[in-house]
């Protein structure tokens, strides 16, 4: 076997190198390329012009109003999704105290567990267009007749672009529906991090008395921190997206005055109703080195030891 | 044109591939073989890209020499004048004259989202309805050789009348619109009149008038105010469009057509000059006191549904609009149009002038595989029988002189004839720099939000248009395009 064992390996490794080449490093490398062309993505005729789009880009007001928005998602984002994620998984599972042996959730745990998963099975668009009837403008819109009832003026969710050009309650809003639909996977996923952790460390830590948030910052958190490291890279790759629910929520496409834009629908405008493909994948490239950076820095940042148990 | 210029690498290392050890070199072969890849984005498509069209080898019954069993593809966008007229009226015609010949049918809501990439492979439908919100730019398909130069078309002999050219048969500018860098590459197939639309019936009932001045229009307003209604209204979220139409038709009014068309050619201060100023002031006026601000957040169904149900009184719409609600419209409703207002007393065109224009684009793909059949189609949409059927399917009036006779109009329509009567001359031209300047009309559609929901002055709209019209002009990316009349 000694002798076959190259060319076995190769033979092997050859089928998933070539798909991952085709599919995954072929279009980056391809898109670093048209990222440097005038290409109109209308005809095969691209020249090349270097860097010249990303010096366009560099005094691009409205790419710079997209990375702004990005900065404040990568915030807002995984801090409100994982502190809201976090509070309910404690609930779901070790909130209600020891019983038969291990640490169980508040009465009717099981239910709640499902249907905080709910939001993740439904597809981003549909979500999108179910929360642009709950936020409707006038009084008809689901939140505004609640309001309604109790003599609330009707509040233009997606159209108000105060206080902040940054943070305004248009980019709120559709920032809620992200967290919305992004808290049910985490709550699940911080369950099975939480039910890893040995009851033991649980009762002993309850019979020297320690109250449950206590419990949940001096044992939950530092235990569950790998987990929480995961979610963060994750949620932090998402807040580079955002691309469905601002496209079907936004008004004027990332509008009022592009105070809800993000970098993917800037992308999608340039190159699909703009024609302007090459500049479009220059900011898709900028927006690569944006996320790839965020993922180093994340890990990095976050490395800690690990508590071995 | 030339191939895009870059090197192909890597097919001479691919065949080394066998020699190389270990995982880390077989991960190396990766780069090359993408280099191989990367042909193909922007190597698709063999290059007959002079935009002619075939030789002419026709008959009188068969002009462009249609080869009578070639396939042909046509791809209809499917929005407010639906499908329909092309699969129970143009293609049956199509396939009456050709019946050995397959006619493929596709119809979409998202043009360049679906034919986009087949552009850029070269796999290109003969025909295409290039409409809706989500249309490919014209000018850069022009520009990149996609387009067929439609001259033969409309040289060639009427179906109903060969003695006459296609032409010929055409109203008034309807040939002109289709024009881009001086040859006809579209045609502009339906006959759009721009305007406000009222319920008739309403008005009737509360003895109101359709307004000839701004003064006029407030007083409506203030009337229809305190009968419970939001006055005037257009959405924000999707069609803002329709309000800069009137913006600029009423620039129009006050200035006369030049203005329009030195807004198309971006000449220097336009933006800023007194007819557009004064034009966005008074629709301003209208936005801060009779607009409702939710309106920004809906889109154009859904205001125009709160019109059929009597809650908005005035709306700025074209003349498909009644085709488009035809199913939430009550019976008690009846559409009418009336010109924009006039704004003030010394206006260079009278209040009765409306702007028409051809719209719907269809062209032939240059680089299709049966032109001369995506030619005879187009002849067959302007036949009388085609136009007809057109009108009858999709409610909309075309291009094509007389081709409503014996048809009974909508009221609406009715209402669009009756304006083009009274309009007579005074026609307000349309705008050709939402074919052009596609990233100054996104601008547009941002600013007049921000005008008319109150966000900024009609001098700050002047002002951030300008700009943008500038940075248009010195953009050399951009290709720029020239109108005289």
């Amino acid at each position: 076997m000694r002798q076959g064992k190259y060319p076995f390996i190769i033979g092997f490794l050859a089928a998933p190198v070539i798909i991952y080449a085709v599919f995954v490093i072929g279009p980056y490398l391809q898109a670093f390329y048209i990222a440097m062309t005038n290409w109109r993505g209308v005809s095969a005729n691209a020249t090349f012009i270097g860097f010249d789009n990303f010096e366009r880009l560099f005094h691009d007001d409205v790419f710079w109003k997209a990375v702004s928005h990005h900065v404040v998602l990568l915030l807002a984002l995984p801090l409100i999704t994982l502190g809201i994620a976090l509070f309910l998984a404690f609930l779901l599972n070790v909130a209600g105290g020891s019983r038969g042996g291990g640490m169980s959730g508040i009465w009717g745990s099981k239910f709640y567990r499902v249907v905080f998963f709910f939001p993740q099975v439904l597809a981003v668009a549909i979500v999108g267009v179910l929360f642009l009837q709950i936020y409707r403008p006038d009084g008809t819109g689901v939140v505004n007749s609640l309001l309604g009832t109790i003599g609330i003026d009707p509040i233009r969710w997606l159209t108000i672009t105060q206080p902040w050009p940054q943070f305004n309650l248009a980019f709120a809003t559709i920032l809620s529906v992200m967290v919305w639909q992004a808290v049910g996977f985490y709550v699940v996923l911080f369950s099975a991090g939480m039910s890893s952790i040995p009851a033991e460390i649980y009762e002993s830590a309850a019979l020297d008395g320690c109250g449950r948030f206590r419990l949940f910052f001096r044992i939950t958190l530092p235990l569950l921190w790998d987990t929480l490291q995961v979610a963060w890279v994750y949620l932090g790759i998402a807040a580079f997206d955002g691309f469905v629910l601002v496209q079907v929520m936004s008004t004027n496409e990332g509008g009022p005055d592009k105070a809800t834009t993000v970098l993917p629908l800037e992308i999608w405008q340039q190159a699909f109703y703009q024609s302007h493909v090459g500049y479009a994948t220059a900011m898709g490239v900028a927006l690569f080195f944006l996320t790839l950076t965020f993922a180093v820095l994340a890990l990095r940042v976050s490395r800690r030891e690990r508590i071995e148990f | 044109m030339s191939e895009p210029s870059e090197s192909v690498p890597g097919i001479a290392d691919l065949s080394r591939r066998n020699m190389l050890r270990g995982i880390g070199l077989t991960a190396m072969i990766a780069v090359p073989g993408a280099g191989v890849l990367s042909a193909c984005a922007t190597g698709g498509g063999s290059d007959n890209s002079s935009g002619q069209a075939p030789a002419n080898t026709g008959s009188a019954a068969n002009p462009f020499g249609v080869k009578e069993d070639a396939p042909l593809e046509v791809v209809i966008f499917k929005g407010g004048l639906g499908d329909s007229y092309a699969t129970d009226v143009h293609e049956p015609a199509y396939k009456k004259k050709f019946p050995k010949a397959d006619v493929k049918h596709v119809a979409t809501q998202k043009i360049a989202q679906t034919l986009q990439p087949r552009f850029a492979s070269g796999d290109v439908p003969d025909v295409v309805a290039n409409s809706g919100s989500d249309l490919m730019d014209n000018s850069a398909l022009q520009t990149e050789g996609q387009l067929l130069d439609l001259t033969p078309l409309f040289d060639a002999a009427s179906i109903d009348d060969p003695s006459k050219k296609v032409k010929d048969t055409l109203v008034p500018g309807a040939y002109d619109a289709g024009i881009l860098a001086g040859k006809p590459f579209l045609l502009k197939y339906v006959y759009t009149a721009y305007g406000l639309w009222y319920d008739k019936n309403l008005f009737a009932k509360n003895s109101w008038t359709a307004p000839k001045t701004f003064d006029e229009f407030k007083a409506l307003c203030d009337k229809m105010k305190s009968a419970g209604l939001v006055p005037y209204g257009y959405a924000g979220s999707n069609a803002s469009y329709y309000q800069y139409w009137m913006i600029l038709i009423s620039a129009a009014k006050i200035g006369g057509n030049q203005v329009l068309v030195d807004v198309d050619n971006l000449a220097d201060g336009v933006w800023k000059s007194d007819p557009v100023l004064k034009s966005a002031q008074a629709w301003a006026e209208i936005g801060k006191l009779y607009m409702d601000k939710s309106h920004e957040g809906l889109k154009h169904t859904e205001v125009q549904l709160q019109q059929n149900q009597g809650k908005v009184g005035l709306y700025p719409s074209g003349s498909w609009l009644e085709n488009e609600q035809k199913k939430d419209t009550p019976s008690s409703f009846e559409y009418a149009m009336t010109p924009t207002p006039s704004v003030t007393a010394a206006d260079k065109m009278p209040f009765a002038a409306i702007r028409a224009a051809a719209g719907e684009v269809y062209f032939v793909s240059a680089k299709g595989k049966n032109t001369a059949g995506g030619l005879e189609y187009l002849r067959i949409m302007l036949s009388k029988e085609g136009a007809k059927g057109f009108t009858e399917k999709s409610g909309n009036i075309t291009v094509v002189k007389g081709a409503t006779e014996g048809l009974t109009l909508s009221p609406g329509n009715k209402s669009v004839a009756a304006a083009q009567v009274a309009a007579g001359d005074n026609v307000v031209t349309d705008n050709r720099l939402e074919d052009w300047y596609k990233e100054l009309e996104k601008e547009l559609r941002s600013q007049t939000n921000a005008l008319m929901f109150g966000r900024q002055s009609a001098e700050q709209f002047c002002e951030n248009m300008q700009k943008k019209a500038d940075a248009t002009k010195a953009d050399s990316s951009i290709t720029k395009q020239h109108r005289d009349k």
